[in-house]
């Protein structure tokens, strides 16, 4: 039988470790759908200093991009899964190439509206095809939640969490060791001075886009199975994203996705202990803190910070 | 007020007198009701990102401030009209300042992010707390005007009450930008720092403009409100501050009043005009906007104004062509 | 000469064309099909169509073609208010049939009211057809759950079940279940919200404690915290208030914290489509729904009078649309219906219309429920319209 203690939970029949345990566990799960989707963020911002306010909808079209291929045209995952992300990816040309190009001398005001018309678009263009209705995605491996504790997590989850980590990993490494890399943030900084360095100002915004698009897809591939994909699933997720990439320290890949992290645990707590109504706001006052007080975020440093235009 | 504003300005003012006469129809007289309501809000957005050269992505909250101000303050609290009006201004105005004081220090991006997360979070305050403002179900029940007696309720009314307001609005716009604070707020946009150089304090204009803008978006609602008599949380969030956005974009308001005006009118009728797409009006929409913003980012106004001057240009060489040619 | 007679004929011609289309009986429809709420209009207006093309491919209403014009509300209610008064004064309509939510009927309906045109809603609040001063008196009444409106609104009307008659129909349920401890969890937008209120005014009348109270955004794709607090308050029982994915995904949580068997899960009415069973991948299995006869019409008694129409509805619909009846539609084949029997009996005329809804629905069948429209009742049917149905092996069963 339950045993009943009293806590600040109230009357229970859960451990108390438990509870704590399965609110960690529901952070995590949303933290790092939260931390794949300001991965992408990140990476267009290294290299145009801007902020793409349509990367929800490159998550949306890659969780049901995958589902037509997958369970409407019955692929199979490994052919899928890359499939996707090519489609996805080649979306985040035409996006580059029509929308932000012609735009590049634009005032700064005019490419945040244009990134939000676009997602407009996207969302009109999937309700289109899509419909307004939800889809899921069968889980990688099958099998029930794995219990530790007495708390519950989905296998599903250690695969968003396993490719966010990978995906930071090789990130890191691009960004740090490889010239494509380093070309990348240097046009962010300066696209002169980085054009005059001989880069090819162009070609590495539009290999930004199309990065940022794969992971987009990425992450909506791998969150499909646990909380479905519909039409209008973007803009949520590439608010709660951007307070992440913001809080981790915008440009910063593994600060992305700490951000992540702590604002799904965040969020899960003030659930547990406060009030669930008021769980959204927290990633939101997480951001107007962040942005009062370190505009550079936990991990960003103060120096870069004045250089960037904060 | 700049002389080259006097002309459009009285032809707006006759055109306007003389609407409700030739029309008699309730429904258009609400589309420019919607209209008005809608240039009051963006006159002040304009002022603040075209002349103050700062963004607000979340507008949409001073313009749920004074439609919840005056519903809540009216309906719960039994509060008069015009106490709930001016309640509303004056919580916008502190609430503009609370916020401006802080985020106005950043720039770009990160100005636009914490506007966004402004507007979503006095979103969610109206949604959650179900006592005050009826959460996600609404308010229903807003009285309508009435001023001493004379009912302000139906169409015509209301819609001369309206564009008066927007007149007086627009004066008034007119007459800050051609004065010393327009200029100081000029030269901020230009430069903070040159600005600062000159002696203009750059951070107190800046806070003020932004309390001005957050004041013309909270008449806008208390006047929504008694229009509609409800109103619901949606109506003011995310989704409403980008329409406000691409209001003072497409119509050209970052450069000029009457472009903000040209932008409200547009991105309010054109839903109108889609309805026969139906399901695809969001496709429309999308295309509309991407098109304007690709071939004429400067807006409509800028870019119709060129459009005809090209033509003009056209039809003039073509003459001289053709009498040549004879 | 030749050239006026063809002017001549070709005048008439496009006069009688006029003719027969200004001798269509217009009937004004405004639905949220696109937009938040366009679960609930986009078979609303699935059903309109559908309708259009049975009434006219049976001769109209007595000869007369029927037009039933359809707007968008996008859920918004600014745009309802546009579609309204489009309808009302351009197209001059007899009757307003819209909209699908509660806060664009509310703000609808004191248009329809200024213009003394009849209005039948498709959302289910109670304030959509009782005045204020009337909800007021039963707000503050000395037992509030036990007050039943006696005024209605003079032109307005509704079809869509109350809130509250889903929630009583599932505590009736849990009284029988000998369950009196409930956590709730809803979501916090219009629907949620209402169906809270309910659970929280009607639990009382049960007997019923309400040990926890939970709340998630639409949006949101994870709800095992607010479901970990239910399981460890001692609740009997959990009550899901949604719509959307995020019934799904509260389904699949409660299933995976290994709450079936020992805390069922309530879904409300808009958990009745296949696609959710199908969508929670094997985890609703055993859930309990409160559901209207349309979902399940084939397991209805054929001693109830409402079989034939659900069958026929059912039946067409999903042949017409390939995609699963739900209640929502139902709102709009009564409305239509009601509508077209009205126009059959009176033609167009706003105040015959409006007296024949109040005098003559009695006792007639529809997909909702029994209808039964009174003076003092604009919505015609109660508790009597729902079941308790049960998820097995992913069909819907009557629950025991």
């Amino acid at each position: 039988m339950a045993e009943y203690r009293a806590s600040p939970f109230g009357l229970y029949s859960m451990s108390l470790f438990s509870q704590i345990l399965q609110f960690l566990f529901s952070g995590l799960t949303v933290g790092s759908i939260y931390g794949m989707v300001a991965l992408g963020f990140t990476i267009i911002y290294n290299a145009t200093a801007i902020i793409n306010l349509a990367q929800g909808e490159f998550v949306m079209l890659g969780g049901l991009i995958m589902f037509s291929l997958t369970v409407g045209a019955k692929l199979p995952l490994y052919v899928g899964f890359p499939l996707t992300i090519l489609i996805v990816m080649a979306i985040g040309v035409l996006f580059e190439r029509f929308a932000i190009h012609p735009l590049r001398n634009a005032s700064l005001l005019t490419l945040i509206i244009i990134t939000l018309a676009a997602s407009t678009l996207f969302q009109g263009i999937a309700m289109f095809i899509w419909g307004k209705d939800p889809y899921t995605l069968p889980p990688f491996t099958s099998g029930g939640p794995v219990i530790i504790s007495g708390a519950m997590i989905v296998p599903q989850t250690f695969w968003v969490l396993g490719t966010a980590m990978t995906i930071v990993i090789l990130l890191g490494l691009f960004f740090e060791k490889t010239i494509v890399g380093k070309a990348m943030s240097a046009c962010s900084f300066n696209p002169m001075a980085a054009s005059l360095m001989g880069i090819n100002v162009r070609k590495m915004v539009l290999l930004s886009f199309v990065l940022s698009a794969a992971l987009g897809a990425v992450a909506g591939i791998m969150i499909t199975p646990i909380s479905l994909m519909e039409y209008h699933r973007g803009p949520v997720l590439a608010v709660k994203g951007f307070c992440a990439a913001v809080l981790g320290g915008l440009g910063i890949g593994y600060g992305a996705v700490i951000g992540g992290f702590i604002i799904g645990i965040l969020e899960s707590f003030t659930t547990a202990l406060i009030y669930s109504g008021f769980k959204d706001a927290v990633a939101l006052f997480i951001l107007l803190f962040i942005l009062c007080f370190k505009p550079s975020g936990i991990f960003g440093s103060e120096e870069v910070g004045k250089i960037k235009e904060f | 007020m700049g002389k080259e504003n006097l002309k459009p300005l009285v032809i707006l003012i006759i055109c306007l007198s003389i609407f409700p006469i030739f029309v008699r129809s309730d429904y258009y007289l609400s589309i420019m009701i919607f209209i008005g309501i809608n240039a009051i809000i963006v006159m002040g957005l304009s002022l603040l990102m075209g002349y103050a050269g700062q963004i607000s992505l979340g507008h949409a909250a001073f313009f749920g401030i004074g439609a919840y101000c005056s519903g809540v303050l009216t309906v719960k609290f039994g509060f008069s009209i015009l106490t709930a009006f001016i309640s509303g201004i004056l919580l916008s105005g502190v609430m503009a300042m609370a916020v401006a004081v802080p985020i106005l220090k950043l720039k770009g991006h990160y100005l636009a992010v914490a506007t966004l997360g402004f507007g979503e979070i006095i979103f969610i305050v109206f949604n959650e707390f179900l006592e005050i403002t009826g959460g996600p179900s609404g308010l229903s029940g807003i009285p309508s005007l009435d001023f001493l007696g004379y009912s302000v309720k139906e169409g015509t009314r209301y819609f001369y009450l309206v564009w008066t307001i927007v007149i007086l609005l627009l004066i008034f716009s007119l007459n800050v930008i051609y004065s010393r604070v327009g200029r100081a707020l000029r030269a901020i946009h230009g430069s903070d720092v040159a600005a600062a150089a000159m002696g203009v304090n750059v951070s107190w204009f800046k806070v003020q403009v932004f309390v001005l803008s957050a004041v013309y978006a909270s008449i806008a609602g208390s006047l929504y409100a008694h229009f509609i008599t409800f109103i619901s949380p949606p109506t003011f969030g995310l989704f409403a501050s980008i329409l406000l956005l691409m209001m003072v974009v497409v119509g050209g308001g970052g450069e000029s009043l009457w472009g903000a005006l040209l932008g409200a009118g547009i991105i309010t009728i054109l839903p109108e005009y889609l309805r026969p797409f139906k399901d695809f009006d969001i496709l429309a929409y999308g295309i509309i906007l991407m098109a304007i913003l690709l071939f004429m980012p400067e807006g409509l106004l800028k870019g119709l104004t060129v459009l005809v001057k090209w033509m003009r240009k056209k039809i003039v060489s073509r003459e001289t062509v053709i009498g040549q040619g004879r | 000469m030749k050239k006026s007679w063809i002017a001549f004929l070709t005048m008439v011609f496009c006069i009688t064309l006029t003719q027969s289309v200004w001798a269509a009986y217009k009937i004004g429809f405004v639905a949220a099909i696109t937009g938040p709420a366009s679960w609930i209009g986009e078979p609303e207006k699935n059903t309109a169509v559908m309708l259009q093309e049975w009434i006219n491919s049976a001769r109209g209403i007595s000869g007369v073609p029927v037009e039933i014009l359809i707007e968008d509300s996008k859920g918004m209610e600014g745009d309802a208010v546009l579609a309204t008064k489009k309808l009302i004064e351009r197209d001059k309509v007899p009757i307003i049939i819209g909209s699908s939510t509660t806060g664009e009927s509310m703000a609808m309906l004191p248009i329809c009211e200024r213009a003394e045109t009849p209005m039948i809603s498709m959302a289910s609040a109670l304030s959509i057809v009782t005045p204020e001063d009337e909800m007021k008196r039963m707000e503050t009444s000395a037992q509030p759950w036990l007050e039943v409106a006696k005024k209605q609104r003079y032109w307005i009307f509704k079809v869509a079940e109350k809130d509250a008659d889903n929630v009583e129909k599932i505590y009736m349920y849990c009284q029988a279940k000998k369950i009196k401890k409930v956590g709730i969890i809803t979501v916090s937008s219009g629907y949620g919200v209402e169906g809270r209120r309910q659970l929280k005014r009607l639990a009382r009348k049960y007997g019923i404690e309400i040990v926890a109270d939970e709340l998630y955004e639409m949006r949101d794709t994870d709800m095992t915290a607010q479901l970990t607090k239910i399981k460890a308050s001692g609740a009997q029982a959990v009550i899901n208030w949604s719509f959307g994915p995020a019934q799904v995904i509260v389904t699949k949580n409660w299933s995976d914290l290994g709450m079936r068997g020992k805390i069922p899960l309530i879904q409300s009415g808009a958990f009745g489509n296949k696609n959710n069973i199908k969508l929670a991948a094997g985890a609703a299995e055993g859930v309990i729904v409160v559901l209207q006869r349309a979902v399940f019409a084939e397991k209805v008694d054929p001693k109830n009078p409402q079989k034939p129409v659900l069958m026929k509805y059912k039946t067409e619909y999903e042949k017409r649309f390939k995609s699963d009846v739900s209640t929502f539609g139902g709102h709009a084949y009564d409305a239509i219906m009601m509508t077209t029997e009205a126009l059959k009996a009176v033609g167009p005329d706003k105040k015959k219309i409006r007296d024949y809804l109040e005098t003559k629905i009695r006792y007639w069948p529809g997909v909702g429920g029994m209808f039964n429209m009174s003076p003092s009742d604009h919505t015609g049917f109660g508790t009597d319209g729902m079941e308790m149905i049960e998820v097995v092996k992913g069909e819907w069963e009557l629950a025991k």
